[in-house]
């Protein structure tokens, strides 16, 4: 496959590592009443899409950039390519 | 001076130098490195106090910089390794750091790489046959990570399907050495 | 003196000079040009096999890669090579065949007894005969059914060449080489884009060199030889020949295999033999042409009976004919072709017979319209024909080459590696490329159903226009070369069904019209199902001569259609790769990239045994003159360690640099315990879990300056740890401002342990103050060393002993480790290896990667009040889960043999001193166990239920595997200086 990293343009997909779903960025507040179970829905309950899934990929041998990769998981068409930091900002991510 | 005797990536006292029909590989020990990464928020005093030491702009992604002392190549994101030679530049990070004070955060890297400078008119065929890079594209002043023999390398164009610079984990030098030695003989007999 | 009976004038071989070459350790002469095939059949060779299952004879079907008969061993010694198709073996001087799947001969083989009993051997043979009794499989069935089975033979004997792998980028690949290749080549080309022609033949131009007819007013030859050197001169295009592309991955990513060397009869010195490329295509033009399909009748497969089109590529191109007399079977009009290409070439044509009943006229042989090849006779070789004529007589035609067509389907493999269907095509009674094709791909010429030359370079110079086109890149049409535009006149038929004896569908593998509908008739209609039944379509040809046949009979006896009843899924790769190219030079002691540390030149000659962690060498102990046993080596350098000094190499831990104003409080997000308030010049050890709350790694972060710090991660963790902490920074935690870089590489760092560490040092060190006063245990400081080299001091301690670890750049530490030993020797310095730092973190109970096994938390490990309930940090939610926290938890203890002469051994299990030995009643493991030599005495470390509360008990430590059982007595983990004394010296 062929990942069009937003800073380095088309890249070899074994030039990264997987990791899984991006909501892995959507880590729950440690504070919150129902902390147990956000953490484990947060950890162990993935969605399993016949189609476009959102997910992480980390480009190790290259930029070491997070990227969160938009693929279709029926015909590894990859419709967008963001830096997961960029998302993670988005998604309300700080400090 | 200090009584600690250096010795190149690949353990010998002078640096080790193979040639092959349209091809020279020379171990390179004498560039000094230190990577430069802007802190946040300060990305654009860091720029500029860059700018001033090394008297060019930091190139962006797959570029590189040359001034008259340093060089720059984009490793990620705000991030720089920066290079000088190393007889003159040793302290290169302290240097750097000096410059850009609390705009950026700096680490020597100089002897976390080993560096082959390679270069001939077969330099192409060698490197397409060790990393996916599409080598003949390549313009001068172009720096890419890839994978080598399976090590992780700056692969940094000096002139176009001639001249490069191979930068990968100085513990992983012979075995670097021997793929490119490897393959220099193959793409070298006739 | 010439032995070549059967070749012909003319032809695209050197018949000015002369090969020599070995068949079954005969003599045979061929030329340049020729293939191991054509060579043979020139010398009035048929038989050159002997088929799988039924050792059936037979002789070379086809001109190309899709060969399933005239398989061969090639070479001996390390370069035999199995299974080689003989048709596309280039002939080189002295090239050495052997015949396989025979013995004693090829004209004699035992085996052939199989022939007689047939009848048993059917579909399915194999799954109904060995189901009982259950014993006989191993000790019988297998033994005798390896024994006969399989084709050709390794020799065993390693592979003396080397085999590449590389990297191509491409806006067009053209994948084949004939008229319509050539023709999108050249417009591609001429527009100035980045070209890449492959082809699997060693002479470009496909069946342009085995046809007639002309091209551009010249011989199709001689065009697609000015069209290859119109290409080799431009820089923008790359000629590949003897490339086979053997696979359309995603994105455009194709894999091809060239044969650098095959053709020689051994490659030059440092040459591979082979070359793996990996394609990066923006867009690829599929031009891989046609394959002719056989019509199965009675006897089908005897030697000399072969495919229309190979036998006028063999006149044309080879000047070859399998036999003086030939006779035609075909149901289309280009099986005519055949005939009167063999006319022009002096052969006799006996015959023409044709299916159809309004086939066309022939000039030169007799024609047999609407009739049927019904069965053929020759011993070892085809020697008569038996026909139904259209008017219902037999009739039998004397000849030794008998050429069939029952048309051609198009090469549409590589349209189907990403999970797309053909389609149907009625006019051409083939499967066409479908409509979902791979990212990027088109299709032209014959493999897009376009079968006449006018199609092929007409459809290769649209498809590059277009292909092109979507890349911005403005290519012209020119002028097509003129070419016939012959129709595709075909009438379907797939096998006779009148005749004696078997009609073989798939040679390769021996199935037959009766095999599959036997399996039919036992249920297996699916076409997968019939594959995995009969094995029909399975080996080395992956049925590309027998695949329509097989679907042909299927839809028969289903009463539906062709399409309605599929075709098995196409997959990568196209033709048999060797292993060797697959491995590449991942081979040998070069199978990974080693990592040396930086006193690896000095360990070397001070004859370190040298172990490997992930890809570090590392010292694993120094053997001393006298010493005959490892342990004797590690005993002694753990015993003076601890009674003076000992250096260790400990560059591999895995070091990153972490810096930022928020450095601190990233930290305190990734280890359990907390970073914010240790005072800059100090290290603390930290402890890192995963977010389900099991203890990750651990390691020490030394505060070099407020917004500065190093950790150290463990050797086997350093790169997973390092992306951890890359996630946390980009994608938990953004807007915190720090930044990380690996320096594991930059720094030379040696443990220097033992009560004379500090002495030592202190002889190493440009004034520094080393007393505990001015530098305590876990202090940090950027220091000087050995006259003004820059370098970190840390003071801490894996072994307990008091310690340092002392790092220089890289570069300085061979001379370090060597001034260390020097300014050692006066304190009797030892240097050590792994096992010895292994034996004193043992002996001290410090955790590492066997107690940090991705099971066991902080609790386990004793230190479930470091993980910090006041903070956010990875981990901590969950590591409060009930099940982790249970009241009689595993807990992290010691354990000695009650008999000092007993050992301890990793990896057993505790059960109480009484009751019984099983799961039900386990009481925890021991992860590590070493021969403590100071407290002389085997010693472990592992996990006890409640253990903290059960010191002075004694359990039984229980080993299945090796049938032992131990009694030991629970201890304290720390077995020296338990109160942590020495280290803090």
């Amino acid at each position: 496959m062929i990942i069009n990293h937003p800073l380095l343009g088309p890249r070899d997909a074994q030039e990264f590592v997987y990791l899984g779903d991006a909501t892995l960025i959507e880590r729950p507040d440690w504070q919150a009443e129902n902390a147990a179970e956000a953490f484990h829905d947060y950890l162990y309950l993935r969605d399993n899409p016949a189609g476009a899934h959102r997910e992480l990929w980390y480009h190790e041998q290259g930029d070491r950039s997070w990227l969160v990769v938009t693929r279709n998981t029926l015909t590894h068409e990859i419709t967008s390519v963001e830096l997961a930091r960029d998302v993670a900002r988005a998604k309300g991510r700080g400090r | 001076m200090h009584k600690l005797k250096p010795i190149t990536p690949l353990g010998g006292t002078e640096p080790k130098v193979d040639s092959f029909p349209g091809l020279t590989i020379t171990e390179n020990p004498t560039r000094a490195l230190a990577s430069l990464s802007a802190r946040l928020g300060h990305e654009s005093d860091c720029a500029t106090k860059a700018r001033d030491l090394i008297g060019v702009d930091l190139p962006g992604p797959g570029q590189t910089a040359a001034g008259q002392t340093y060089s720059a190549i984009w490793i990620g994101p705000d991030s720089w390794m920066i290079d000088a030679d190393h007889a003159s530049h040793e302290i290169l990070a302290a240097e750097l750091k000096a410059a850009v004070g609390d705009t950026a955060s700096v680490v020597e890297q100089t002897d976390g790489w080993c560096r082959f400078d390679v270069s001939g008119p077969a330099v192409c065929d060698l490197f397409e046959r060790l990393c996916n890079v599409d080598i003949r594209a390549m313009q001068a002043g172009t720096a890419t990570r890839c994978s080598i023999h399976h090590i992780g390398c700056y692969l940094w164009c000096h002139e176009a399907g001639t001249a490069f610079s191979v930068l990968g984990l100085r513990s992983s030098a012979g075995s670097l050495h021997h793929g490119l030695v490897e393959i220099a003989q193959a793409v070298c007999t006739a | 003196m010439n032995s070549q009976t059967n070749r012909l004038n003319g032809g695209l071989v050197d018949q000015g000079q002369s090969l020599s070459f070995t068949f079954d350790g005969k003599r045979y002469q061929g030329h340049p040009g020729d293939t191991l095939a054509s060579a043979l059949l020139a010398n009035g060779v048929r038989l050159m096999g002997r088929s799988f299952k039924y050792h059936r004879p037979r002789g070379v079907l086809t001109s190309g890669s899709e060969e399933p008969n005239a398989l061969v061993e090639l070479r001996s010694g390390g370069r035999q090579e199995p299974n080689t198709r003989a048709t596309v073996a280039e002939l080189y001087d002295g090239l050495q065949a052997n015949s396989q799947n025979r013995w004693p001969s090829l004209k004699r083989d035992v085996l052939s007894v199989n022939d007689l009993f047939s009848n048993f051997l059917t579909a399915g043979f194999y799954y109904k005969t060995f189901m009982w009794p259950k014993a006989f499989w191993e000790k019988l069935y297998e033994p005798i059914i390896r024994n006969a089975a399989g084709l050709g033979r390794v020799s065993g004997e390693d592979d003396p060449d080397a085999y590449d792998k590389g990297f191509l980028h491409c806006d067009l690949l053209v994948i084949g080489a004939g008229p319509a290749g050539l023709m999108a080549a050249l417009t591609a080309g001429r527009a100035g884009a980045r070209v890449i022609l492959a082809d699997e033949d060693f002479v470009l131009g496909g069946r342009l060199n085995a046809e007639s007819f002309e091209l551009g007013g010249m011989a199709g030859s001689d065009w697609a030889a000015q069209a290859v050197a119109e290409l080799s001169a431009m820089d923008n295009v790359r000629l590949l020949p003897r490339t086979t592309v053997i696979g359309a991955f995603d994105h455009g990513i194709y894999g091809a295999v060239e044969r650098v060397a095959d053709h020689l009869p051994t490659p030059a010195e440092g040459q591979p033999r082979q070359i793996m490329w990996r394609i990066y295509s923006k867009r690829a033009l599929l031009c891989a042409g046609a394959m002719e399909r056989p019509i199965a009748f009675a006897n089908n497969d005897r030697p000399g009976i072969m495919m229309a089109g190979a036998v006028r590529a063999y006149a044309n191109r080879w000047a070859v004919t399998p036999h003086q007399q030939v006779a035609v079977f075909t149901n289309n009009d280009d099986g005519h072709r055949t005939a009167a290409d063999l006319i022009a070439k002096g052969v006799q044509v006996s015959a023409v017979i044709d299916t159809r009943a309004d086939a066309p006229a022939v000039e030169g042989a007799e024609l047999f319209a609407g009739a049927q090849v019904i069965g053929s006779k020759g011993r070892l070789g085809l020697e008569t024909v038996t026909i139904r004529t259209a008017q219902g007589f037999t009739r039998d035609i004397i000849c030794g080459g008998l050429a069939v067509s029952g048309g051609w389907n198009p090469n549409v493999h590589l349209t189907c590696h990403q999970r797309g269907r053909p389609q149907w095509d009625e006019n051409l009674a083939a499967f066409v490329p479908g409509e979902t094709l791979p990212v990027g791909m088109s299709v032209a010429g014959a493999a897009a159903g376009a079968m006449s030359t006018h199609g092929a370079v007409q459809t290769g110079a649209e498809g590059a226009i277009a292909a092109l086109g979507d890349l911005g890149i403005t290519a012209k049409a020119g002028d097509l070369p003129q070419a016939e535009d012959a129709p595709v006149n075909l009438q379907p038929f797939w096998h006779v069904s009148e005749g004696k004896g078997r009609a073989w569908l798939d040679q390769q593998n021996d199935v037959t019209v009766k095999d599959v509908k036997l399996a039919h008739q036992e249920n297996y209609v699916s076409v997968e199902h019939l594959k995995r039944y009969t094995t029909l379509g399975m080996a080395t040809d992956q049925g590309k001569t027998s695949n329509m046949g097989g679907l042909a009979v299927m839809a028969e006896m289903t009463g539906k259609s062709i399409p309605e009843t599929g075709t098995t899924i196409f997959r990568p790769p196209y033709t048999p790769v060797p292993m060797g190219t697959l491995a590449g030079r991942a081979v040998g002691r070069h199978f990974h990239p080693v990592r040396q540390t930086p006193s690896h030149k000095w360990a070397t000659e001070h004859g370190a045994v040298f172990t490997e962690v992930g890809d570090w060498l590392r010292a694993q102990w120094f053997p001393q003159p006298g010493e005959t046993h490892w342990r004797q080596s590690v005993d002694r350098e753990v015993l003076q360690t601890r009674a003076s000094v000992g250096v260790c190499d400990v560059t591999t831990l895995g070091k990153i640099d972490v810096q930022g104003a928020d450095a601190a409080a990233f930290l305190n997000k990734i280890y359990a315990n907390g970073f914010a308030k240790l005072a800059v010049g100090k290290v603390r050890y930290g402890l890192m879990l995963r977010e389900d709350g099991i203890a990750y790694d651990d390691g020490t972060a030394a505060r070099l300056a407020e917004d500065h710090f190093v950790v150290t991660t463990t050797t086997a963790n350093a790169v997973l740890v390092y992306r951890q902490m890359e996630f946390a920074r980009q994608c938990l935690w953004p807007d915190l401002d720090v930044q990380l870089i690996s320096t594991t590489e930059a720094w030379a760092q040696y443990a220097v342990a033992g009560p004379n560490s500090r002495a030592l040092l202190e002889k190493i060190v440009d004034d520094v103050d080393l007393s505990s006063e001015a530098f305590p245990f876990m202090a940090c400081a950027e220091i000087t060393v050995c006259g003004g080299c820059r370098a970190r001091l840390f003071r801490i301690s894996f072994s307990g002993e008091l310690a340092y670890e002392i790092a220089v750049p890289t570069r300085y530490g061979d001379a370090l480790m060597r001034r260390l030993m020097e300014a050692g020797e006066e304190f009797d310095v030892v240097p050590y290896g792994t096992e010895a730092l292994g034996v004193m973190r043992i002996e001290k109970g410090h955790a590492a990667g066997n107690e940090m096994n991705g099971t066991t938390t902080a609790l386990n490990l004793g230190m479930g009040r470091m993980v910090s309930k006041k903070k956010d940090c990875v981990g901590n939610t969950l590591s409060e889960r009930d099940g982790l926290n249970m009241a009689d938890a595993l807990r992290l203890v010691g354990f000695k043999p009650v008999d000092a002469n007993e050992t301890v051994a990793a990896g057993g299990h505790l059960m109480n001193a009484d009751g019984p030995v099983d799961a039900a009643h386990d009481q925890g493991y021991v992860t590590s166990a070493a021969y403590s030599p100071v407290l002389q005495s085997s010693i472990g470390i592992g996990y006890l239920k409640n253990g903290a509360e059960r010191m002075g008990e004694v359990l039984r430590l229980a080993n299945p595997l090796e049938g032992s059982e131990v009694k030991v007595e629970v201890v304290s983990a720390h077995f020296v200086d338990p109160e942590g004394g020495r280290q803090r010296a």
